[in-house]
């Protein structure tokens, strides 16, 4: 895909004089684009579809409902991704998810696990360990039921990340913050701008530390990296300055008047709110407050929410071409809440495919209405669904 | 549009004021430069207009600085965000957003426009600064020249009826330059926008400015007046000046095609003279410690030397995909000062890092003095190579002079003061205590050149070292530069400075898209090359002459 290529691309263009040269950048531009916002898919649609695929992994241990979960966002992924640089934490999530998945197994070798085996695999030297670390144990028997159970269990987790990435490949995380409420937008801008500082401070410590092989100091090791600390905070401090003086230059935090009143109403139900969504979610999860949770849990909601639509009376901010939440962003929204309701509703039913038992030791089967559920998942990638190009 | 009303500007902490006598107006419509030597102030001056200095720096403003009638007292820099657009010199510290798009219409969103209006004004601008085709592209993608201009064009979709740019074409090539100027001129013209411009590159700019703001020192009052005007009398002033100058042309021109045509007396009294290029690019303002190089050194394909200090065989580097650098045959030889030229992106700073072992070549071989660089020590190394990096900062993590180069003796293994006494050399009034981020830009680069010089290393590397340094900077480091050359170090620069390669390069290497596409004698290269050529090879062509001093020295 050589044409992707931005600095390529970047060489080609100023050869050409003129005209010439827009009609080029166009064509060039074209294959490293980012989707245009008129037909790209709401970004809330995408999390609110990967998050149902999460939900579904919670509710099963069954090891080819998550692996058929996470062949489901894999081909998701690849068949609506865009090449653009967040497109590439797929990849990086499922490395992760490997990782998660292999340290789970190692754990479970090394330090045994709960769960009564007879299968025994291998046995470890154990290590004595004095009598106030009791219930720990370092080496040992390894069960074949033990490994079983931490398989399933660190599969879940990584199916979860999967879906995580999945959602951070296909929905841009800055373009979500188009969608929030005007009062917590600036908040958002923020958030943002923090995040961006790990890429950043990442690129300064690899160039720094290149610095001192100029210097004829060892460019690797730990030494290294510590030399280079101060360099690197003190460079991403007047970044994180420059920055800000942009920001204000360009507008950033102007506000509206608005009456006293206003202002006071809107702290009351902000805060009244964010009050009753708390006892409200307490009442719920304990077991005597089942009568007045879910009312008060309510009420805090809506609370809140008028208070932040009245905050968002001080901003002046207006929106450049918000995503539209169109058909297609029901479809993908809908598949992945689909996905999670019948997969929910599979663990009730028959609680005993979801998660075959481990004790005594038996071969998962694929329970056919689950599977086919979590097939429902594919419908963003049908080409009839496509987004148009 | 712009009003100074007596107005100095002291920082916290600061004994002087850093700008005083400030008392001038800024018609409507007018694109004004602003220009005067490293550390008078530029900066200060813009950062008042945009309400920056004082709201965002601190420090104490005194008299009153009035934009399209708002006083900046009372104004934050955000509530005058819809009248005054503000360019700094990095465009990436500048952007919020991560596509071009987003990134024109993040102001007016700020603004509160309404949908429709933003959905226009981000077309036309689109249009206006030819990113159309870029619209969509990551910005972090996007080559020097474009990020500027979007930079700009981002400024200018709440239609600012004042734009400020501080050193809009310091890091650019010369044809990205031309492009962003091009813009800028094109607004001035169109649509009657104010500019105001702090830039040291005059030969860039000089000649589109309707109004020069001259701050000749530290301190001193502002002498405002037309480009010619102020020209005749500025310390900084771009090579057609200097050469109008020395020819005593009245007016002063400010452009070459100006100065070309006032240039037939000039040409004749030239005639049948040769640059005195032998002696002048090899022995410079310093006793020369060697005999003069001879000649074939800077052919293109030398006689086997005894001594080559660096050798680049067939070279070509691969990253992320890109062929960054194919096929590259280099030679430098002892005492030779190649200046590697080229647009963004050409490949320069790539064969800089392969040829310190920064970078391992894919395919290919790189041997400086005997070694080869990537499988070097790095303490082996610097005794055989230095690199001055385009960011000289990098290189210095002490907090005082005097640490730094206590550290340089150590990692050089010289002997103590070494670096010490090189301090001193190229900058007399540095004390020991300073830290070094409170240098100036030139003084910052010396202080890296005189570390990497502590450990004497045969090869030495500067990218892009005239970045942000006026006039006398640029000569000091010329001169020094020179002296070096003739105790037999071979230099290599990457530069878009067209000036300083004239000036100090016996040799000059064009890259493009990693290929070498030109290699010989400065005077073959340059002049050969419309966008390349000096200004004064460009006024005296055909006749080859490179500089003012060279013009200088023949007629004396």
């Amino acid at each position: 895909m050589p044409s992707s290529n931005p600095l390529k691309g970047r060489g080609e263009l100023r050869d050409q004089p003129g005209r010439r040269r827009t009609r080029r950048a166009t064509d060039r531009g074209n294959s490293s684009r980012a989707p245009n916002p008129a037909n790209v898919t709401h970004p809330g649609a995408w999390w609110t579809w990967s998050l149902g695929l999460a939900t579904a992994a919670t509710r099963t241990t069954n090891p080819l409902l998550l692996t058929l979960l996470i062949t489901v966002t894999a081909y998701v992924v690849a068949t609506n991704r865009t090449p653009t640089p967040w497109s590439r934490s797929y990849t990086a999530f499922a490395k992760l998810a490997l990782a998660v998945l292999l340290i789970r197994l190692l754990f479970a070798t090394a330090l045994g696990s709960p769960i009564p085996g007879t299968h025994t695999l291998l046995t470890l030297p154990e290590v004595p360990l004095p009598h106030w670390a009791q219930g720990i144990r370092l080496g040992g028997k390894v069960t074949a039921e033990g490994l079983t159970f931490a398989f399933y269990d660190g599969l879940k987790l990584a199916t979860l990340l999967i879906c995580v990435g999945a959602a951070n490949a296909l929905a841009n995380p800055a373009r979500l913050l188009k969608s929030l409420p005007g009062a917590l937008y600036e908040t958002g801008v923020a958030v943002v701008v923090a995040l961006t500082f790990a890429p950043n401070l990442v690129a300064d410590v690899q160039r720094l530390r290149a610095a001192r092989r100029l210097r004829g100091r060892p460019d690797r090791g730990l030494r290294g990296l510590l030399q280079v600390g101060l360099p690197v905070l003190e460079g991403s401090l007047e970044r994180s300055v420059a920055l800000a003086a942009a920001m204000d230059a360009r507008g950033y935090g102007r506000t509206a008047q608005v009456p006293a009143s206003v202002r006071r109403t809107t702290t009351a139900l902000t805060l009244g709110g964010l009050l009753g969504v708390c006892a409200g979610t307490y009442g719920l999860l304990t077991a005597e407050g089942g009568g007045y949770g879910l009312p008060l849990l309510l009420a805090g909601v809506v609370a809140a929410a008028a208070g932040l639509r009245l905050g968002g009376r001080r901003t002046l901010r207006t929106r450049y071409r918000p995503d539209p939440w169109g058909a297609r962003a029901w479809l993908v929204a809908g598949s992945g809440a689909a996905v999670a309701a019948l997969l929910t509703l599979a663990s009730v039913r028959d609680p005993g495919a979801l998660a075959p038992g481990v004790v005594p030791l038996v071969a998962p089967t694929l329970p056919l209405w689950p599977a086919a559920a979590v097939l429902l998942g594919l419908a963003p990638a049908l080409p009839t669904f496509k987004e148009p190009s | 549009m712009i009003r100074f009303e007596d107005v100095s500007v002291t920082y916290d902490g600061a004994a002087q004021p850093a700008v005083q006598g400030l008392d001038f107006e800024v018609p409507e419509g007018e694109l004004v430069l602003l220009v005067g030597p490293s550390g008078v102030g530029k900066s200060t001056l813009l950062g008042a207009v945009s309400g920056l200095v004082p709201h965002f720096t601190g420090g104490t403003l005194r008299g009153r600085v009035t934009v399209a009638g708002r006083d900046t007292h009372t104004h934050k820099p955000r509530e005058l965000a819809d009248v005054v657009g503000t360019v700094g010199q990095d465009p990436l510290s500048h952007f919020v957003t991560d596509t071009v798009e987003d990134e024109l219409a993040y102001g007016m969103e700020s603004l509160g426009l309404a949908p429709d209006v933003m959905r226009r004004r981000v077309e036309e601008t689109l249009d206006l600064l030819g990113l159309a085709g870029l619209r969509d592209r990551p910005l972090a993608t996007l080559s020097g020249g474009q990020q500027q201009r979007v930079a700009i064009g981002s400024v200018l979709t709440p239609h600012p009826q004042v734009l400020v740019l501080d050193e809009p074409t310091s890091a650019l090539d010369p044809a990205a330059a031309e492009e962003v100027l091009a813009v800028l001129q094109r607004l001035v013209h169109d649509l009657g926008t104010t500019v105001l411009l702090a830039e040291h590159r005059l030969e860039r700019v000089v000649q589109y400015a309707d109004q020069v703001v001259l701050l000749p020192a530290p301190g001193a009052a502002p002498v405002l007046g037309s480009p010619a005007e102020v020209m005749a009398v500025s310390p900084v002033h771009p090579p057609v000046v200097a050469l109008g100058r020395l020819a005593e042309w009245t007016p002063l021109p400010l452009t070459v095609r100006d100065a070309r045509r006032r240039a037939d007396g000039l040409r004749e009294r030239l005639a049948g003279q040769e640059p005195a290029r032998g002696t002048t690019l090899f022995t410079g303002p310093l006793p020369d410690s060697r005999p003069p190089t001879t000649r074939w050194r800077i052919r293109k394909t030398p006689a086997p030397t005894p001594a080559r200090t660096a050798e680049v065989q067939a070279l070509s580097v691969r990253r992320a995909g890109i062929d960054a650098l194919r096929r590259v045959d280099l030679t430098l030889a002892p005492g030779e000062t190649v200046a590697l030229m080229g647009r963004n992106g050409a490949g320069k700073s790539t064969l800089l890092n392969t040829l310190v072992g920064l970078v391992a070549p894919t395919s290919g071989s790189v041997r400086v003095g005997g070694l080869t660089p990537h499988r070097t020590a790095p303490r082996d190394l610097v005794r055989r190579v230095g690199l001055v990096p385009q960011e000289p900062r990098d290189l210095l993590y002490a907090d005082t002079v005097a640490a730094e180069c206590t550290a340089a003796d150590a990692d050089a293994g010289a002997e103590p003061g070494t670096c010490r006494a090189l301090v001193s050399d190229l900058l007399p009034d540095v004390t020991d205590d300073i830290h070094p981020r409170d240098l100036s830009e030139g003084q910052r680069l010396a202080l890296a050149l005189a570390i990497v010089l502590t450990a004497r290393p045969p090869l030495l590397l500067l990218d892009e070292p005239t970045r942000g340094l006026d006039y006398a900077a640029k000569s000091r480091l010329v001169t020094i530069l020179r002296a070096l050359a003739a105790e037999g170090h071979a230099i290599v620069l990457a530069t878009h400075d067209v000036e300083l390669a004239a000036e100090l390069a016996h040799r000059v290497v064009l890259l493009a898209e990693g290929e070498v596409i030109a290699d010989g004698p400065t005077a073959e290269v340059v002049v050969a090359s419309p966008s390349f050529a000096p200004q004064t090879t460009k006024i005296l062509a055909p006749q080859q002459w490179l500089t003012v001093a060279e013009v200088r020295e023949a007629l004396a």
